[in-house]
């Protein structure tokens, strides 16, 4: 049953790929998953720049961003898309957890423009061709907000890969999140020290 | 005090999507817990999330939100056929989704079988609310 929903879903992405110039690639994910490192990372490995800032304040990126025409290359093959990278969603903000970073009039802008962000993550949904949904391998995976986004890409038949990030900390399960998702495929990568990054980009190219 | 209102799914069945998230975020607006019989569509699990994000100011914060069916976990064929047929017929009507205000409800945590809701300390409710007046 597992193996005949992979190759429905490596059909799939077959098909998006092949003929489309330019596929968007989204990174969806709850905040402070690795988003942004992971698009950074992307980027570094194959522009040679960086796509956006991180932070461990929650809500860091909360305007979407999009970096045009990325070449990635695995094993004689390669794969071009625009890689889409879209603000934390969440279902609660409250400046008041920003207090402690930040004085009350930079928090309320904070929480302002986070709010905006979630909408727009959430519109630009349609607009997706290929998702990768980044999930903190050290938190417990059967949050709402994971199932929704994942649940709304899948009534959208978007495509889904599951980039279980942190697996450098102790705390890290790949298990956890596979078992919490079993219809999809999940990688257990680390975006900030580049674990696993030639998995990941096999995995990518090895459906288009 | 906390507040639980029980929404079974016959109120919310005959309304449109867009009316059945107001109704939602009005009820949790007025920092009641919203028991709802069934669940929403996927899509309209993440225009929730747009409504309530459209909706947060200084008093109202966002929402918790779960989701609990364990007859998901049930994949037999007779199963995923009876649940497809009642879907058709009936709507989401299986599971219940919970639905709290940010400020009342800290945490929903679930896993596949089981739900549990921790409530945020009153008095520093209370006294947050005050400081906003």
């Amino acid at each position: 049953m597992f193996d005949m929903f992979k190759r429905l879903l490596d059909s799939f992405f077959n098909r998006l790929f092949k003929g489309k110039k330019k596929a968007k690639l989204g990174l969806y994910g709850p905040p402070n998953g690795g988003k942004t490192t992971l698009a950074n990372k992307i980027c570094q490995d194959w522009l040679g720049e960086d796509m956006g800032t991180t932070s461990p304040i929650a809500h860091e990126t909360r305007e979407i961003q999009i970096k045009e025409q990325i070449t990635i290359k695995s094993k004689g093959k390669e794969l071009t898309f625009n890689l889409v990278d879209t603000p934390g969603i969440a279902t609660k903000i409250d400046y008041e957890d920003f207090l402690k970073y930040m004085d009350a009039k930079s928090a309320k802008k904070r929480a302002k423009e986070a709010t905006k962000g979630v909408i727009d993550a959430i519109k630009w949904l349609d607009d997706m061709d290929v998702v990768i949904v980044v999930l903190d391998a050290t938190l417990d995976p059967y949050s709402q907000v994971n199932i929704t986004i994942i649940g709304n890409l899948q009534a959208r038949n978007i495509p889904v890969i599951i980039a279980a990030n942190k697996i450098d900390l102790k705390k890290a399960s790949i298990k956890r999140i596979e078992s919490a998702f079993p219809q999809y495929k999940v990688l257990g990568i680390s975006a900030k020290f580049g674990t696993h990054m030639d998995e990941f980009y096999e995995e990518l190219i090895k459906v288009s | 005090m906390l507040t639980l209102e029980f929404i079974p799914y016959t109120e919310i069945a005959g309304l449109d999507s867009e009316a059945r998230i107001k109704k939602l975020i009005n009820v949790v607006k007025q920092e009641k817990i919203v028991l709802l019989e069934g669940r929403l569509k996927e899509e309209e699990e993440g225009e929730l999330i747009k409504k309530t994000m459209e909706s947060i100011n200084d008093k109202f914060t966002g929402i918790e939100l779960g989701v609990i069916n364990p007859a998901e976990n049930d994949t037999s064929f007779y199963k995923i056929v009876q649940t497809m047929l009642a879907r058709i017929l009936l709507g989401k009507r299986e599971g219940f989704t919970i639905i709290g205000p940010a400020n009342v409800v800290k945490q929903i945590k679930k896993d596949p079988n089981k739900i549990q809701l921790f409530t945020k300390d009153s008095t520093r409710r209370k006294k947050r609310a005050s400081g906003r007046k």
